[in-house]
């Protein structure tokens, strides 16, 4: 059932938007958080400094940048990827979709596998939840984006199975549309978070 | 006698009223120890002329804005067979009006506003007298580095000397709040926070906790004694006496008799036999695990949970505020903390018999 | 005539009754009722809880209730009245009245809201459920870390407080998107944004400031858990870290929180005062922006709950300068309203009356926020009595004056009777004195030097007298709403049938019948003004007749799901995963939840 609406947009598009709005006000908290707690962890492992137990034992900088500027990369052109998509299902281009759509939740399972080796290796390293507030923040911060980032892959699966299926004709590619806007916004939020976490020293 | 119609339903009407008036004046009447309307130095004075200035445009403001309020309701009630109102939608020079007017009120109250809040954020001088305030659940403690005195419950100040507190708490969060000398400073653990005064009049005042602390946080007063500068001379004095600052609170049994017997203006051995007795209970009633005494193995200790006690007959009150300090009182809290404060940290180890409390009792109120 | 016909024609959507019907019902109006009934019983859990304090502290040294239980009580009264009586209340009348004022069959997304309901109960019970566990939330509904930290606070209340808050915040969440998304979107034909009714206007910022101040709380919320739980030491000071971040976290989210409790009704008193006065809102134009206004600045004043804490000079300042700030667009509120019963005819039914003492109450509750604006006067009133005060005459003397107004303004709309005028009319004169005589002494006492959160008091102090008066004006409040009961259950039994137009509206709502029918409106309104009911009657020249009966014939309406409540319960078990502390519950809600969503997105709607 169409109702014309007072705006002439799509109420569910609008409702997206809105979320998304919200959304931006949570990771602002978050993000805000890691920033006041920069520097302030009483012991390490560090993110970008070396740091010496006073039992003697030596923690280089934990972070990783390369293997996350990879995943960064991949969720950037996934971005792009998923537009592919979303102008396939548009113009009934099938291959085009499910192609597109394919490379999108691929890139975002990469991103995924990538934070899961991230968080291993980091606990295998010295740096738990619990260790200080580095540690903290940080998971709390990142965990968080990734769970985002594994909704919009179960979301962008969902779509997928229904394309599959024939269910995703012209007329509904605004299913993807939702979809996609949800995973643009995932992608601004780590292009926020990335600079914050991984390049300011 | 007879009250015509008129008066006696302008009785009905206004009976009330006089009742509420006759109430006021009655509970405004009452002395109220606490209050902040009374300040009784410098900062306080400085917060309640702000207070003042605002209540008093708030006053006017009130009376314009309800009497507006009350007149058109009974100016434009609805008379039967009245013609529909003339619809008006607003008027653009009445909001610019009531927009410009308030702000200016505003204005008038935000200037000195901000003066005092710089004067208040200034730092006292040199001169002022240093003073820790840490708080625990649920008890104040005071320690005055230059003095060298550690001491819990009352704070003393010498009347006509600024006080600058340096504020902290060992716990959670706390807030200082003593009415008739300034205002309240939250403390946070592992910071610090400061608040000045001086105070102009010499006396005992109340104050307390005011941020919502845990179980007891109703009862965690405190008292400010604002000494003459002599009385405060010989506060001092007597309170150094075995204070771990000096020395590591090290004090021989035989000096700490002496000073006590001075303090107490009793020089005959009972004495030395109630100081025998009592510190011999404390120390076997397990009092020590968590108090800091002159003469014992704990007299040096800063950080122990409970109140340093090497004075604690010089306080005013027990268990921060609860109780005035009176042998009866302290007979009933050594017995059973919880009863007199329920979910006070205050554990003993064992009950305590008659015979030690009666002990205790004596032991403490004669460490003056 | 053509609508005759249809008049014997079998209806459509015949109304289902019975449990099944309640519980997978999307309809705007039933799940309005539902938040209502909830939120009253709330109410009536949370004035209790009133109660109880007032007799502790009736007199000094009282020991009616322990100092824990006292703890939990003035805890769960905070939360209870904001997050399960006021907000509730409000939704109520977001749910029942934004799509019949702005000419809509629903809200955007029936079933989501189904679902904020159901959130919404589950997290009240939740939240209450404590009090059979003996662990009821006992920090303060403000939380402040590091008393609220593990090591200070070992039980479960704690658990219960973040947990519950987290699921109400989810409902929160979930509604305000659909009420955003409703009033941008199914506005009728005409009904421009500056034609809206103006509660439609005050609900539509309100919905703003719970999308934009809600995700605060929640982060705050969830980092407090991994402090409990997980061992993070975010609000740890042993940890490194920092107790006033909490603080800061949670009056950001905080102090939006009073204008979401507030501004709904400022709605309602601007759609009341005007039918009575039989004359429209004063200034349409300054009340509308004086709202947007007062919300744009909510979220810049947060630390004048923190004057205490020492944040030095300029901040002090910034802060106070800014809440002072806030007192010009309400200024310009009040006197708007008066300038709308000036020169009107004015009618003193019982929404009235609540109405016009909303506005003296507000006045008192805005002269005294002033008063702590200024940080030097603060840092003496601040966690005492006087503030206990002010909210008060702002939160009851405001809030719930105006919403009793709306309750029984909409009343014979909601259920096609009118409630008693009598028994309303000593409702009203009951809680107006009750109301005074409980809050306005607490200015005294606490100038006179009472804190808050104090279990009681000493002799000595002489709080007692005022204490005593107070009590007795909180069972005066307790009688006025029994007396609005006993209306409440002398109308339901009663036969007599409320009009649709019962007080000469202005607004869509009383142009269609007493209840309305499923669908709302037969026709979808073409709207050409402001108070598009007036307009009409006028070029009548006199009242509508009553609307005609329509069975509903060929109006698509959303059908029942029961997949809202199975979603609803997901996140409620979710959420209760970690008062449980075992994660396997944890996994079985969320895929509850994904059940429930996938389900309800696959359904036909």
């Amino acid at each position: 059932m169409e109702i014309e609406t007072a705006t002439g947009l799509d109420t569910r598009k609008v409702a997206i938007w809105t979320f998304i709005g919200s959304e931006c006000l949570f990771f602002a908290t978050l993000i805000s958080t890691y920033l006041v707690y920069r520097g302030r962890s009483l012991v390490g492992p560090f993110p970008h400094e070396e740091w010496t137990s006073p039992t003697g034992q030596h923690f280089e900088p934990i972070l990783e940048i390369k293997l996350v500027t990879i995943g960064t990369a991949l969720l950037l052109f996934s971005s792009l990827f998923v537009v592919l998509a979303l102008y396939g299902a548009q113009k009934g281009k099938r291959g085009m979709m499910l192609g597109w759509l394919g490379a999108t939740i691929m890139c975002g399972i990469f991103f995924i596998s990538m934070q899961v080796y991230e968080f291993t290796h980091f606990v295998h390293e010295g740096l738990k939840l619990s260790t200080n507030l580095f540690g903290a923040s940080f998971f709390t911060l990142t965990g968080f984006h990734g769970t985002h980032v594994t909704i919009g892959v179960i979301w962008l699966t969902t779509v997928f199975i229904l394309a599959l299926r024939g269910k995703l004709p012209p007329e509904k590619a605004l299913n993807l549309e939702l979809a996609a806007l949800y995973w643009h916004f995932v992608d601004v939020v780590w292009i926020v978070i990335f600079p914050v976490v991984y390049l300011m020293k | 006698m007879f009250l015509r119609p008129a008066i006696r339903r302008y009785a009905r009407v206004w009976a009330p009223v006089a009742l509420l008036l006759v109430l006021v004046l009655v509970g405004c009447a009452k002395d109220y120890p606490q209050t902040t309307l009374a300040p009784k130095g410098d900062f306080a004075r400085l917060v309640d002329h702000i207070f003042m200035t605002t209540v008093w445009w708030a006053l006017g403001v009130f009376i314009l804005v309800e009497g507006a309020l009350v007149y058109a309701i009974v100016k434009f009630r609805h008379k039967p067979g009245a013609a529909e109102p003339a619809q008006t939608h607003g008027n653009t020079t009445l909001e610019i009006v009531w927009t410009i007017i308030p702000a200016a009120i505003l204005a008038l109250i935000a200037v000195p506003t901000v003066r005092a809040i710089f004067r208040t954020a200034q730092e006292p001088g040199a001169e002022a007298l240093q003073v820790e305030v840490i708080g625990h659940q649920w008890w104040w403690e005071f320690r005055y580095p230059d003095l060298k005195i550690v001491t819990a419950g009352d704070l003393h100040v010498p009347m006509g000397q600024t006080v600058n507190l340096r504020m902290t708490t060992a716990d959670v969060v706390h807030s200082f709040w003593i009415p008739q000398f300034a205002g309240k400073r939250d403390v946070f653990p592992r910071r610090f926070n400061n608040i000045w005064f001086k105070a102009d009049t010499t006396g005992v005042f109340s104050g307390q906790c005011a941020e919502f602390c845990g179980v007891e946080h109703g009862r965690m007063a405190f008292r400010v004694v604002s000494d003459s500068p002599e009385e405060f001379a010989a506060w001092t004095a007597s309170q150094q006496s075995g204070s771990p600052m000096i020395n590591g609170g090290n004090m021989t049994d035989s000096a700490i008799a002496i000073a006590i017997k001075a303090a107490n203006h009793d020089t005959s051995a009972a004495v030395d036999s109630v100081l025998a007795r009592g510190k011999a209970v404390f120390l076997a009633g397990g009092c020590i695990g968590c108090h800091a005494m002159e003469g014992t193995p704990m007299a040096g200790m800063m950080q122990l949970v409970g109140p340093n006690l090497s004075h604690v007959g010089s306080r005013h009150t027990i268990a921060a505020g609860t109780l005035p300090m009176t042998d009866e009182n302290l007979a009933a809290w050594l017995h059973n903390p919880d009863s007199v404060k329920p979910g006070v940290l205050m554990k003993l180890p064992r009950p305590l018999t008659d015979d030690e409390v009666s002990a205790l009792v004596a032991y403490l109120k004669l460490h003056k | 005539m053509a609508t005759t016909a249809l008049d014997h024609a079998p209806a459509h959507h015949a109304e289902k009754t019975g449990l099944w019907s309640w519980i997978t019902t999307v309809d705007h109006k039933r799940i309005g009722i539902l938040y209502g009934a909830t939120a009253f019983a709330f109410f009536l859990i949370g004035g209790i809880e009133a109660l109880l304090i007032r007799i502790q502290l009736a007199q000094p040294d009282q020991k009616f209730v322990s100092p824990e239980t006292y703890n939990q009580l003035f805890t769960m009264h905070g939360t209870t009245m904001i997050f399960l009586a006021v907000m509730p209340l409000s939704a109520m009348f977001f749910n029942y009245l934004i799509p019949l004022m702005i000419g809509a069959r629903d809200v955007a997304f029936p079933r989501l809201n189904a679902m904020s309901y159901w959130v919404f109960l589950f997290g009240g019970l939740v939240l209450n459920s404590s009090w059979l566990f003996h662990s009821a939330p006992d920090s303060g509904w403000f939380g402040y870390a590091n008393l609220t930290e593990k090591q200070y606070s070992p039980g479960a209340n704690v658990d219960f407080w973040i947990v519950g808050l987290q699921i109400l915040g989810i409902a929160s969440l979930a509604a305000a998107v659909n009420f955003f998304v409703t009033i941008v979107q199914l506005r009728a034909k005409g009904m421009r944004l500056m034609r809206m009714p103006i509660f439609v206007w005050m609900s539509f910022i309100t919905q703003v400031l719970l999308l934009l101040a809600f995700p605060v709380i929640t982060v705050a919320l969830v980092m407090l858990l991994m402090d409990r739980q997980f061992g993070t030491h975010f609000f740890i000071p042993a940890g490194g870290g920092d107790p006033i971040l909490w603080q800061h976290l949670f009056w950001v989210f905080g102090h939006p929180e009073v204008y979401i409790l507030i501004l709904p009704a400022f709605g309602v008193v601007s759609e009341v005062l005007p039918v009575f006065s039989r004359k429209p809102l004063f200034g349409y134009a300054a009340m509308v922006f004086s709202g947007c206004f007062i919300a744009f600045l909510g979220f810049g004043v947060w630390s004048h709950h923190m004057f205490a804490t020492g944040m030095g000079p300029f901040a002090d300042t910034f802060f106070s300068l800014v809440t002072m700030l806030i007192a010009v667009p309400t200024g310009v509120k009040i006197f708007n309203w008066i300038g709308t019963i000036w020169g009107g005819q004015l009618h003193f039914k019982t929404p009235m009356l609540f109405a016009l003492a909303f506005v003296a109450m507000f006045i008192i509750g805005g002269l005294s926020g002033v008063m702590h604006a200024s940080p030097p006067a603060d840092l003496q009133q601040t966690d005492t009595y006087f503030v206990v005060a002010h909210f008060h005459y702002v939160m009851f003397g405001g809030s719930i004056f105006a919403l009793t107004a709306g309750a029984y303004y909409w009343y014979p709309k909601m259920f096609g009777k009118m409630l008693d005028e009598g028994l309303g009319k000593l409702h009203f004169w009951l809680m107006l004195i009750g109301f005074n005589v409980t809050f306005f002494p607490m200015h005294f006492v606490g100038l006179n030097g009472m804190p808050r959160r104090v279990y009681t008091y000493p002799a000595e102090l002489n709080f007692g007298f005022w204490n005593l008066i107070e009590t007795f004006g909180a069972f005066t409040l307790g009688l006025s709403f029994l007396v609005f009961i006993v209306n409440v259950y002398k109308t339901w039994r009663s036969d007599a049938k409320a009009p649709a137009d019962p007080w000469n509206g202005a607004t869509l709502e009383w142009a269609i019948p007493s209840p309305p029918p499923e669908f709302n409106f037969a026709e979808l309104p073409v709207v050409v003004g402001r108070d598009p009911l007036w307009e009409l009657k006028r070029q009548r020249g006199g009242m509508l007749p009553e609307p005609p009966f329509h069975s509903g014939q060929g109006i698509h309406m959303p059908s029942p799901s029961y997949w809202p409540i199975v979603t609803a319960l997901g996140i409620a078990v979710f959420f209760c995963g970690f008062l449980v502390g075992f994660p396997y519950v944890n996994i079985a809600g969320v895929l509850l939840t994904f059940l429930g969503i996938y389900s309800w997105a696959f359904e036909p709607a």
